[in-house]
């Protein structure tokens, strides 16, 4: 079984727990993601996430190999939803377990982290506005100039303009 | 209405090229000359194609290996091409099109056609920049001719605001960078650029990728996925020419690229039936 999956049904996480369970455990740590109800000032009403899918899962697994390659942990596991979530719905789970507690926290903070930088997933928010947006997407192409913008409004004319020099 | 007029190619080849300091339609584009790569493209449609000329040039070898229209009214620019074109043969519609558009695909010429509605002076795409009639690129009706003298008598030359005070049929573009003119040696290096390798004369191969698209990518591209042919080399090269179609936000240098689901530098040579995805910023957890 891959250690990071994806879901598109609720997390469930009692499962996903007794997946970690060892004889040489003292501890678990675990990390939920829910879906809040606002972001940068906007009423957030619902989420949709999407992956894709065959590279996410490779990228998510290289996550959890090295979570464990660099602390020393007993399991790991990261299950993420795809789809449309409401408020408070989870939007993924990570669990770890491991002889003490110092390393199960570390792991946990470590996977998640890497998780929302590496892995292809994008969320789209909609608003109590009625608009959307694609996190991290949306603003930094507003901050961007498209190259067309190059080209205001009389590029057409500039045609013109070259040919009746004739 | 009666039936519509039989129409027939018109390629403009009459401008002076005074920013290029050389003449466009001589521009070469992959190993070819910008006139013979829009006189083929356009002959692949309509035919026959003749070629519009100021009197001067009616003499020039590349251009008198075409049948020609001399410019019968002079200094007016492409209008008194046009114009000249629907006065040698009444009765008859032109698919103009410009010697100075690089990226005219075959595509924006069977959408024109598709989409003709002759009971109109004239069948145009709205430009991708600023919505207004694109003249240069457009079916011109026989019926356009009496108001194009009538719009010359006023002092005006300026097609596009003639197509403008006219009625036009006007169509969506599909394709953004389609109708994208070039004017001057950095416009011509920029297009060699988008072009390439082909353009450049390097490996001239077309080939075929898979492509699929997430999130933002698949909204502004309006699919989840395509096979296309290209000659992109590189993801850059191909990022470039899907962005300049689709009018992606996103600059490249905020994306990540895949090639066959493992992430792979911008400079990645591609090969045919690889499977591309641009990976737009993430946002997991």
């Amino acid at each position: 079984m891959m250690r990071f999956r994806f879901t598109d049904q609720a997390i469930d996480t009692d499962a996903a727990r007794r997946e970690l369970l060892d004889p040489g455990a003292g501890g678990y740590a675990s990390f939920e993601g829910w879906v809040r109800n606002f972001n940068e000032g906007q009423e957030v009403t619902r989420l949709e996430y999407e992956a894709f899918r065959e590279l996410a899962l490779k990228e998510g697994e290289r996550i959890l190999v090295q979570a464990m390659a660099r602390f020393p942990v007993k399991h790991a596991l990261c299950i993420h939803r795809v789809g449309s979530l409401g408020l408070s719905d989870m939007a993924v789970w990570v669990g770890v377990s491991s002889a003490h507690r110092g390393e199960a926290f570390d792991a946990c903070r470590f996977i998640i982290d890497e998780v929302k930088h590496r892995v292809p997933i994008w969320k789209k928010e909609h608003y109590r506005s009625g608009d959307s947006g694609w996190v991290n997407c949306e603003r930094c192409a507003a901050a961007a100039p498209h190259d067309h913008d190059d080209h205001p409004h009389g590029h057409r004319h500039d045609h013109d303009v070259d040919v009746d020099v004739a | 209405m009666s039936a519509a007029a039989p129409i027939q190619g018109l390629v403009l080849a009459g401008g002076a090229s005074a920013r290029m300091q050389r003449d466009k339609a001589a521009l070469v584009y992959g190993g070819k000359s910008q006139l013979d790569r829009v006189v083929e493209l356009v002959a692949r449609h309509v035919s026959p194609v003749f070629v519009s000329v100021r009197p001067s040039q009616s003499g020039e070898p590349a251009r008198a290996r075409y049948p020609l229209i001399v410019d019968s009214i002079q200094g007016k620019g492409p209008i008194g091409g046009i114009r000249s074109a629907l006065a040698a043969q009444p009765g008859v519609a032109w698919l103009v099109v410009a010697c100075d558009l690089p990226f005219l695909t075959d595509e924006v010429l069977a959408g024109l056609l598709a989409e003709r509605a002759p009971g109109a002076g004239a069948t145009a795409y709205s430009s991708a920049h600023d919505g207004l009639p694109e003249p240069l690129c457009a079916i011109w009706e026989p019926q356009a001719g009496a108001e194009i003298d009538a719009f010359l008598g006023t002092g005006r030359d300026c097609p596009r605001k003639f197509l403008i005070n006219h009625g036009v049929h006007l169509i969506e573009p599909k394709d953004r960078r389609a109708l994208d003119n070039i004017n001057t040696p950095e416009e011509y290096d920029r297009a060699l650029d988008l072009l390439a390798p082909a353009a450049r004369g390097r490996g001239t191969q077309l080939m075929q990728l898979k492509i699929q698209y997430f999130a933002l990518m698949r909204e502004q591209s309006g699919r989840s996925e395509e096979t296309l042919e290209t000659v992109a080399a590189t993801p850059a090269d191909l990022y470039a020419e899907l962005q300049a179609r689709y009018g992606f936000t996103l600059p490249r240098e905020q994306l990540k690229v895949a090639v066959n689901t493992e992430f792979a530098p911008w400079s990645r040579p591609l090969a045919p039936g690889d499977a591309v995805v641009f990976i737009p910023p993430v946002a997991g957890g």
